[in-house]
């Protein structure tokens, strides 16, 4: 093994690179003739536009267009691509709105992209913004998830009357009900998921350049999943496939969140269109809060039945999820694509889940890191504590009794998972050990007297990570014998560049300084599906591993034919034979590829390998967060002192990038728990968290240090044995400190408290409680 | 933003030339809360005239009865200043808390002053140490000077020239941060001057304001249990999303104790 093989804490390729300024980040484009765009959005939640006036804009000096939904409808382009292939309770097909680039008549969320003005420099476009004139007649709107399903809420789109854009059954209802019916206790507990925001440090942005002479678009912009992008932009552009370059460039951070065709990417490409010059659009920081897709957002209601010994006998779980205003391809899977979870690690016989998707008068919603998973792994993990707590049994104790055992495996759960391998109590027993459980109540009683309430939760969780699909690769040896590799995976700030380069070094024992690594445009990777859903390491590095085996088989042909044996074996790239005690190079193979006298008759030249590798099955990585907080009893003020992590990931590529996938997970679950909300004002829709003043971040001061350690059940369901990493801190996060809170404050009679846990919530929630008991 | 002329003001003097002579033209100091006004066009001057360059306005004078800080003193060199840390701790604390570093380095005590955020802690200061805030006019009593949400009695072409504080016997600042901003929810700051007490109070309501109440139990006996049942009404204080007007009355309570506990020690 060498120091860059797989395994090995390699310090990323990409740093010295990012942190010197070397980014290449959608902003720093310029293209020559380049011009600035600005969107006019709307200021209403729901209103109708009455007319609109650009003429005074139009005027302004500089100013070289202003579209309007007007201008998008006369267009060549269609709408943008929407979710599809759901149904409502009945039975019918969902209702699917249209999504246009730019609105016409109506807009339906404070922010909605109403006019595009087009200008030599962004100032001149800001300006002219200000001018046009358009009169709205605001409508009633609903953005409160739970109540758009009310007979009398606000309409979003005519053609659902009830705001439901479809319903999801999933599970077995009558063995549920069954299972309820003979149950010794049932657990039920209301879980109100927030809306949250991705916040990427990159906000986003795009460039449209359209080749007239070509006819031939490329957008650059920051986006997760190039090359399904395109086929998705395909259907807006209308024009095939091969007539559009997607380039992501650098991605400052994207969650799920740059993962769709907006409505910017259409406008920009539009505006080129129309004014012969690239044209740019960067999303300000302000605009990021007002129209970047949000994530979460549910009502659940949980119930979970147990007999008399605490064994799960069934769940039922009832949901109302936002999808917001528009939808996209994808936006869809939130709600429903991750169920799976809400199952756990447990033997629950029967579970009966119900979603309701409903339209409010909010931004679209995408998918937002785990997209689904941190969700039910909260419902599951949090109902458990909630039952613990009823029957005075120790929630570590009712986890033990239901959970599965790894001699079940592989294991069918009452949902959709097929877990193909898993040692749950061995990662229970583990995280419990760091953060000594049995020690717990001392440190309660030590807090106490400092005046402070200390609690501490477990959280079991599994998930779902790289669902069956497909992705490509590319190895190509060049002249001198040093190797471009192409992924048609994304990296985000994830570290693929390094984990790719630590595949491919160990196989073909090049040294990385041979190796550069790209990514990100369609004109360039031949195929893939882009990065998200803890996809890239099983996939990718899989079609990596297939496309390194291609090049050793081909280059121990090269080598058997030079040097005349047939016992050629490829050890870390080196190409030995035994008998003759000779050995070449990988890359002294490359350089010799491109002779025609060193290849066996009919070989191609080159060292050069494609290769695609499909996924059937997914994976499941698990893993248990224990955590303990300290609660300030007159402020309610919430200190994160100790967090420990065991996960399970199978096969680690790189310890170093596995805690930074890790403790990143943690900080957003953490976030979300204490503090990240965005807020609409219920009567006006306005969002009331639209910038950094309002909109609370977590910050390093905010965590302690935070331990993780592996317990790798390598997978067979790809050919690296490793399991998704990038979504499992979020997922095990939210619950651990959810549990952990309510622990600390049970004492006082403390059921629940929901999220985010800000100071002031925390001490009504104590308040309460209180005023209960007296 | 929206375009303006920058003038580099040479002393103050010029700098009310300027202002004077321009149409709708503003001061800017640190520029911490000018500069994202105007970059999100929330404001529109005619002309900035920067104080940047006028050295005379920079200097931390400490005495053994008062400090004085001139008005373009920027945070971090309070905080850091070596004779107020030992004279006067509170004030020096309370500047090293103010924002992130990048805030303290350009933020200044003038434009802070100037300004009266009412989730700014300088208030609290020049309110709880018997502050004087002095302009290129006169001198103006801490006590007289806020008036209400962003108002100050400062009249137009009047710049603040240097802040003075009567150092107490005992002071201490306790600041709980909004969860978002970081900005003070509440900032209380009680000083005991022999037997006379002050307790100041910013970010709760639209204006720094004292505590009646407090002070009086607090010079009977100066303890954190002498105001355990002195409330202040939640009526005339702030609330947003993340702290309610009610909340922010309860924490006036728990960091005004807090506080004279930290004094008692």
């Amino acid at each position: 093994m060498g120091e860059f093989a797989m395994g090995q804490p390699v310090a990323r390729f990409e740093d010295p690179r990012l942190l010197r300024g070397g980014g290449r980040y959608i902003d720093d484009l310029v293209l020559p003739n380049m011009a600035h765009g600005y969107v006019l959005r709307s200021p209403h939640a729901h209103a109708k536009i009455l007319s609109i006036d650009t003429s005074a804009a139009q005027k302004l000096p500089g100013v070289l267009a202003v579209l309007t939904g007007q201008d998008w409808a006369d267009s060549t382009f269609a709408d943008l691509p929407t979710a599809t292939g759901r149904k409502r309770r009945d039975g019918t097909p969902m209702y699917r709105p249209p999504f246009p680039g730019l609105v016409k008549d109506r807009v339906r969320y404070v922010g909605d992209c109403v006019a595009f003005v087009v200008a030599k420099t962004i100032a001149q476009a800001m300006e002219a913004a200000e001018l046009i004139e358009i009169d709205y007649e605001p409508l009633p709107a609903i953005t409160s998830t739970a109540d758009a399903i009310l007979p009398d809420a606000p309409r979003v789109w005519e053609e659902t009357p009830d705001n439901i854009h479809f319903v999801h059954t999933e599970g077995d209802k009558a063995a549920t009900d069954a299972a309820f019916a003979k149950a010794h206790h049932i657990a039920k507990q209301r879980l109100v998921l927030t809306r949250v925001t991705a916040a990427s440090m990159e906000t986003r942005g795009a460039v449209g350049d359209y080749d007239a002479a070509a006819d031939r678009y490329t957008i650059y912009s920051p986006l997760q999943r190039a090359l399904v992008f395109r086929a998705e932009l395909m259907t807006t552009l209308r024009v095939p496939e091969s007539k559009i370059r997607v380039v992501a460039g650098d991605i400052g951070g994207s969650f799920g969140m740059k993962s769709g065709v907006f409505n910017e990417v259409g406008i920009v490409l539009l505006a080129s269109k129309i004014v012969g010059r690239p044209v740019k659009w960067i999303s300000t920081r302000s605009d990021s809060f007002l129209c970047d897709a949000h994530g979460r957002d549910n009502v659940t209601d949980v119930e979970l039945a147990l007999d008399k010994d605490g064994k799960f006998l069934g769940m039922r779980v009832k949901t109302i999820a936002a999808v917001g205003s528009y939808t996209q391809p994808g936006s869809e899977s939130g709600p429903v694509g991750n169920l799976g979870t809400l199952a756990g690690v447990y033997t629950t016989p029967a579970i009966d889940v119900d979603v309701t998707a409903v339209f409010t008068n909010t931004n679209p919603m995408r998918p937002y890191r785990g997209n689904g998973r941190p969700e039910a792994a909260y419902v599951v993990e949090r109902i458990i504590d909630v039952a613990a707590d009823e029957m005075g049994i120790d929630p570590v104790e009712l986890r033990r009794r239901n959970l599965i055992p790894p001699e079940a495996m592989p294991y069918k759960t009452a949902l959709s998972f097929k877990i193909d391998c898993g040692e749950f109590e061995k990662n229970m027993d583990m995280a419990l050990v760091m953060g000594d459980y049995a020690g717990f109540e001392a440190r309660r009683a030590a807090a106490r007297k400092r005046g402070k309430l200390r609690g501490i939760g477990v959280s079991n969780s599994i998930e779902r990570a790289a669902a069956p699909g497909f992705e490509g690769s590319e190895i190509r040896f060049d002249r001198t014998g040093s190797v471009t590799v192409l992924s048609g995976a994304v990296t985000q700030g994830q570290g693929h560049e390094t984990a790719f380069k630590q595949i491919v070094c160990d196989d073909l024992g090049v040294s990385p300084n041979d190796v550069h690594y790209l990514q990100g445009d369609t004109d360039q990777v031949f195929f893939g599906e882009g990065t998200g859903g803890s996809r890239t390491a099983g996939i990718g590095g899989s079609a990596l591993k297939m496309a390194t085996t291609k090049i050793i088989d081909k280059a121990k042909k090269i080598a058997s034919h030079m040097m005349k044996v047939d016992d050629v074996e490829c050890v870390e790239g080196l190409l030995t034979s035994r008998s003759s005690n000779r050995s070449m190079t990988m890359k002294e193979i490359a350089k010799a590829s491109l002779d025609p006298k060193n290849l066996p008759v009919g070989m191609e030249a080159g060292l050069n390998a494609s290769a695609v590798y499909t996924a059937h099955v997914q994976n499941y990585p698990n893993g248990t967060h224990v955590c303990e907080v300290e609660i300030d009893e007159e402020t309610g003020q919430v200190e994160l002192v100790e967090y420990n992590v065991v996960d399970d990931v199978g096969n680690v590529i790189n310890p170093l990038l596995l805690k930074g996938q890790i403790y990143g997970g943690v900080a957003q679950g953490v976030g979300q728990i204490l503090m990240e909300e965005i807020r609409f004002d219920p009567e006006s829709g306005q969002n009331l968290s639209g910038s950094f003043m309002d909109y609370a971040m977590p910050r390093a001061e905010h965590f302690p240090h935070i331990t993780v350690k592996s317990s790798p059940v390598p997978t067979q369901t790809n050919l690296l044995g490793v399991k998704g990493a990038g979504e499992a801190g979020c997922v095990g996060a939210m619950p651990a400190l959810a549990n952990a809170l309510v622990d600390a404050m049970s004492h006082l009679g403390v059921k629940h408290i929901e999220m985010p846990a800000t100071p002031e919530r925390v001490w009504r929630t104590m308040e309460a409680a209180k005023a209960a008991r007296a | 933003m929206h375009n303006f002329n920058y003038h580099l003001a040479a002393d103050v003097q010029d700098a009310v030339a300027k202002l004077s002579k321009s149409e709708d033209g503003k001061i800017i100091s640190g520029g911490m809360t000018l500069l994202p006004t105007l970059k999100n066009r929330l404001s529109a001057p005619s002309d900035l005239i920067d104080l940047g360059n006028i050295d005379a306005l920079r200097g931390v004078v400490v005495s053994k009865t008062e400090v004085t800080i001139k008005g373009m003193t920027c945070h971090a060199d309070v905080a850091a200043n070596a004779d107020l840390q030992r004279v006067l701790p509170a004030l020096a604390n309370l500047a090293g808390i103010i924002g992130d570093p990048a805030v303290r380095h350009r933020g200044t005590i003038g434009g802070s002053v100037a300004n009266a955020d009412p989730a700014a802690d300088y208030p609290a200061a020049v309110v709880g140490l018997d502050g004087v805030v002095e302009t290129n006019q006169r001198r103006i009593n801490g006590d007289d000077f806020f008036i209400s949400l962003f108002e100050t009695a400062l009249e137009p072409n009047e710049v603040i020239t240097a802040v003075h504080f009567k150092v107490p016997d005992a002071a201490h600042y306790m600041k709980f941060r909004h969860p978002a901003s970081g900005y003070a929810v509440v900032g209380v700051m009680v000083a005991r001057y022999g037997k006379k007490v002050r307790v100041a109070v910013t970010g709760a309501g639209p204006n720094v304001f004292r505590v009646p109440a407090m002070e009086a139990a607090l010079e009977q006996n100066f303890a954190p249990e002498a105001i355990a049942n002195v409330a202040v009404d939640a009526d005339d204080l702030l609330g947003d999303m993340h702290c309610s007007a009610e909340y922010r009355a309860h924490m006036v309570g728990v960091y005004a104790r807090r506080a004279v506990a930290a004094i008692v020690g």
